[in-house]
Order: structure tokens, then C-alpha cells, then sequence
């Protein structure tokens, strides 16, 4: 869907004649009650569930939870993914075409945020005539959206489901992020940003960068129990310091060259930057319980015991800002082996709970209905 | 207390329209009594994965966190009423959640077993522990690491500086007012931060 009204943004810039690529799932009812927004992470898209036509191997990122009969069941509710400005599946992002310039974006796409994400969904829920989404659900990155939306649009959402999420990242998180961002700027086919008009892909760097994530989403233990100490080829170990020589090496390398086959490096840096400035508290002193000051939402949170990432103490950080609203909400911490990366994993206690809050979602919608 | 009357016994403890905490709510059954019978609100915290299902199921708020942790998340004097109903028994740090419920509520529930019961005493004075309805766990694999008295609670009460409202036993879902330590498998207290 194209947009010809300009979105500003929090950096002062202007995104102008941009277009949000999204998919629906299931029907909007005739109340236009029963919308879900799905928000999106770093390195997923607005393609949330099922398989292109033609394309088995095509299946949406959050497929295990999203469809019909599953937890948030498309039989009775109409999800939107959205695609989000500044990624790049779609959307108006740095592979893009700038209006101003009649080149690709590259480096001088405007950095984004949290927030404008969020105005850009609204915008969109506007052009579908949805005036009240009946939940606005993410993981990690895509919870801190669904916060974000209970606090700008306190009246627009009922529910705010946000799992495997912050309140704002930790030094040690965007330290994590700027190891990758280095990877890809020191890249020498990165050129400044603008490698799209030399031709070149700076994969060296992505790769890199999709590596150190990547240790970061796993648990110590799931790497233990998945690799351990084995040797990729070798009985024994052969005494190299340039070759694959244990499985976790091999494996990293093939998620990172898999990732730069398809992630462009300005998405990585600006996707990143947006993790690093969501902060809602920093306009309140920093006291997170008066940025939830205005939120009307029903909050339910999750968080993984092994998610060293997004741990279970900065959810709980979350919990406690919303009780000293006074604001509806359930928080359940499931004890995964997974890691950050549970939150995309199929554990029937993490589904159990939410399936029972979409049921009582589907409940409150019917009741309004025979209203 | 799954006991649909003793359930009701403690409901009408907690004043209409209380903003609730219930420690170890359990499947949510007494939130969700108060919820719909006495118009209240709240939350549960729970430590147990089924639980914390069940109350989601009943669309109760629960928060799922170990209580032994203590309540640092909850501000003073946050709620009407903190309930710790059927949980004290199972907690190693006993006297502090006390003094944490009467710090996080302007009233605090307590319902406990009652190891004074007579049955229990006639069990002891036969030289063996009780193995009762209300106390049926064997002593090798009980999770009832704190056993206590309704006449023992009375010393731990004052010992915290906490004023006690109301006491009563439950006996087979009937309040109990005389002689309860002897005569109620279950004490309740009602107490406040003196």
C-alpha cells in the first residue's frame, strides 16, 4: 500500500511517498473487531504465516502460532504482518528508490525508531478501517512495538501481548549490535553505504554480523546439547587456525552465509539502531511507570529463562511499571532450554498461554458483538 | 481450599470492590469468586506452569513468580488485601512473606492447616504424625515444609508487630469460633501492620 502523505519521523527527517507491503490472514469481521497486529523483529517480514503458492519451503516466520485452529487462530481472527519502513522485504527501505535523489537510499535512508514503526502501522490500520486492533502481539524487537503501541495509542489496541522483550536494550546488548554494525561498515565492499550503485554486496560483513547475533539468541545448554565440542570432519583434531573445525563453526558460518544472501547490510544497521533508541523511559527520567501512564491496554507478558538477551528480570522490570498503573496484567515465565530464540519455538506451555488469552480475547469480541 | 464454603468463610473477609494480591492463587478459582461475586480486582502470583494456565484460562491477572523470591515488584501498601491463602505452609522464609504481605497489603488473609486439630493431637499422642484429610501427606514426602498451630500463628503475629482483625477455624466448610485450635483442621487470621 503506498502512502502519499509524508511520515515524519522521531529523527527530525521526513519519509516521503513510501510504500508498507502486508499480509492478512483470516476475515475481518463485520464490527471490524477481531484484528491482531503482528509485529516483526529484526530479521523477519510481514509474511507471519503459511506457504506461497508454488514454494513449500516459503512458510511464514511465525507459522507454529499463527493459522487456522492454532493459538492465534485465523479461523476468528484477521491477522495483519506488516512489513516495516527501513527492513527490507518490501517495504520503502534503503534498497529503494529516494524521490530527492532518483537514487537508491542506501546510507542516507533516515534512521527510524520504535515509535515511527509504529505510527507507520497505524497509518495502515487506518487505511483498513481499523479503529481498535483486538491485540497487537511481538517477540523481542516486535514486543517492544506492542509497548510502544499501549503507550501512543492507548485507545487503539485492548490487548498488548509482548514476549521475549525490554524496556530499552542493555550496554551489553547494544554492544552486541555494534560489534555487528562494525562487521558490516569495515566491510570494504560496504563503500559508505552506497554499494548498491558500485554493484557490490558487502556479505563479509553481514555474515559477521549474523554470526554474533546468532550466538546471542541460542543458551549456553542448546548450544551444548547441539554441538558440544564436535569435530566438523576430523576423529581428531587437526591443528588449524583458518579451517571448520568444530560443528558450532560450521554451523555459524552457514547461518551467516545464508543471512547475506538475502538481508541487505543498511536494514542490518538501521534495524539495529531502532533496537538501540527504544527507550520510553528516557522522557520520564527515566521511571518506566510514568511512560505506562497513559497505557489502557490488558498486558500479557512472557519471557524464557535461558533468554540471557532479553532475560526474565527486564520483562519483570515491565510487570512493574504496569502494576504501579494499575493496569491488567498476566506474565508467565517459562523455563525453555532455548534461549531468546524460544519465543519462535513451538513449547506447549509457552502456546497453552497464549492460546488461552486469544480465547479470552475471541470471548470479550463475542460478548461485544451481542451487545 | 478448594472447599466451595470455605472458600466463601474467607470471600467475606475481603470488603467488596478490594484490589486483590493472592499469594499462590493456585488455579484462580478464589480471584476469580471475588471477581465476579464481590466486584474486585487483582492479581495472583503463582510459581506453577499448570497454574498460571489455569488462571489464564479463567481470565484471571497472574503473575508467574517464585514467592521465596519475595515481592520487591509490589509498592507499599499497594492493595486492600493480600491474600496467602493455603501457601504459608510451603514457604521457607515464612516470618519474612508475613512481614511482606503486611507491607504490600493494608490488610493481610492467612489460611494455614491447623496441626492442633485433635485428630492430629490423638495421632501424636500415639506416637505417630497425622496422616489426616487436611493433612494427608506422609512426613518423608510432605510439601508442607512448615507445619504450625492456630495458637502458634497467634505468637508469630505479635513476634511481626501485626494487629489481628478476625480468627477463626474451618471445620468441614463451617466456621469454627470456639476453642478453633483444638476443634478446626484450617485457621484464618485477618490481620494489619500495627
Amino acid at each position: 500500500m503506498s502512502f502519499a502523505q509524508p511520515l515524519p519521523l522521531r529523527s527530525r527527517a521526513v519519509l516521503r511517498d513510501y510504500q508498507l507491503v502486508y499480509e492478512t490472514y483470516g476475515t475481518l469481521n463485520e464490527a471490524r473487531s477481531n484484528a491482531v497486529l503482528v509485529c516483526h523483529a529484526l530479521n523477519a517480514s510481514h509474511h507471519v504465516a503459511g506457504t506461497y503458492e508454488g514454494d513449500a519451503k516459503s512458510t511464514g516466520w511465525w507459522d507454529n502460532l499463527v493459522g487456522p485452529g492454532k493459538p492465534l487462530d485465523t479461523d476468528r481472527f484477521f491477522v495483519i504482518g506488516v512489513n516495516n519502513p527501513g527492513s527490507c522485504f518490501g517495504s520503502t527501505g534503503p534498497t529503494h528508490i529516494n524521490p530527492a535523489t532518483q537514487q537508491p537510499y542506501g546510507a542516507d535512508f533516515p534512521v527510524v525508531t520504535v515509535e515511527d514503526w509504529v505510527d507507520a502501522q497505524a497509518r495502515l490500520c487506518d487505511a483498513l478501517g481499523i479503529k481498535q486492533l483486538a491485540a497487537v502481539i511481538g517477540g523481542s524487537l516486535g514486543g517492544m512495538q506492542a509497548l510502544c503501541w499501549s503507550m501512543r495509542y492507548p485507545d487503539r489496541l485492548r490487548h498488548c501481548i509482548a514476549i521475549a522483550t525490554a524496556p530499552c536494550l542493555s550496554a551489553q546488548n547494544i554492544a552486541f549490535n555494534e560489534v555487528a554494525r562494525r562487521a558490516i561498515v569495515t566491510d570494504p565492499d560496504f563503500h559508505g553505504g552506497h554499494y548498491q550503485a558500485q554493484g557490490a554486496v558487502p556479505r563479509r560483513g553481514l555474515r559477521v554480523a549474523r554470526m554474533i547475533g546468532h550466538i546471542t539468541y541460542l543458551s549456553d545448554d542448546t548450544m551444548a546439547a547441539k554441538f558440544g565440542r564436535n569435530l566438523r570432519e576430523a576423529t581428531a583434531p587437526r591443528y588449524t587456525t583458518q579451517d571448520i573445525e568444530f560443528e558450532i563453526e560450521s554451523y555459524l558460518r552457514h547461518q551467516g552465509d545464508k543471512f547475506s544472501e538475502y538481508f541487505d547490510a543498511n536494514s542490518y544497521l538501521l534495524i539495529t539502531r531502532v533496537l538501540d533508541y527504544f527507550d520510553p523511559a528516557l522522557e520520564h527520567g527515566g521511571d518506566l511507570s510514568a511512560a505506562f501512564a497513559a497505557a489502557r491496554a490488558k498486558f500479557h507478558l512472557v519471557s524464557f529463562t535461558t533468554d540471557w538477551r532479553f532475560p526474565p528480570s527486564r520483562s519483570r522490570e515491565i510487570v512493574k511499571a504496569l502494576l504501579d498503573n494499575r493496569l491488567d496484567v498476566s506474565y508467565a515465565e517459562i523455563a525453555a532450554p532455548h534461549g531468546h530464540d524460544a519465543f519462535l519455538l513451538d513449547d506447549a506451555r509457552y502456546h497453552g498461554v497464549l492460546r488461552a488469552r486469544f480465547d479470552r480475547i475471541a470471548r470479550e469480541i463475542a460478548l461485544e458483538g451481542a451487545r | 481450599m478448594n472447599d466451595r464454603q470455605a472458600l466463601e468463610l474467607v470471600a467475606a473477609l475481603v470488603p467488596p470492590g478490594s484490589r486483590v494480591l493472592d499469594l499462590g492463587c493456585g488455579s484462580g478459582e478464589t480471584l476469580a469468586y471475588l471477581r465476579d461475586q464481590r466486584q474486585c480486582t487483582g492479581y495472583g502470583i503463582e510459581i506453577a506452569d499448570a497454574n498460571v494456565l489455569a488462571c489464564e484460562q479463567r481470565g484471571v491477572n497472574v503473575i508467574q513468580l517464585n514467592l521465596e523470591e519475595g515481592l520487591a515488584i509490589f509498592g507499599d501498601q499497594s492493595f486492600d488485601v493480600v491474600l496467602q491463602l493455603d501457601t504459608l505452609q510451603h514457604l521457607r522464609n515464612t516470618e519474612r512473606m508475613l512481614m511482606e504481605t503486611a507491607r504490600v497489603g493494608r490488610v493481610g488473609i492467612v489460611s494455614f492447616p491447623n496441626f492442633a486439630h485433635w485428630p492430629h493431637r490423638l495421632s501424636v499422642a500415639a506416637g505417630r504424625m497425622p496422616v489426616t484429610r487436611s493433612l494427608p501427606y506422609q512426613w518423608y514426602d510432605t510439601p508442607n515444609i512448615r507445619v504450625s498451630t492456630y495458637a502458634d500463628f497467634e505468637g508469630l503475629a505479635q513476634r511481626c508487630g501485626l494487629r489481628i482483625l478476625d480468627a477463626f477455624g474451618i471445620q468441614d466448610g463451617v466456621c469454627v469460633r470456639r476453642w478453633p485450635n483444638l476443634m478446626a483442621s484450617v485457621a484464618v487470621f485477618k490481620f494489619e501492620r500495627s
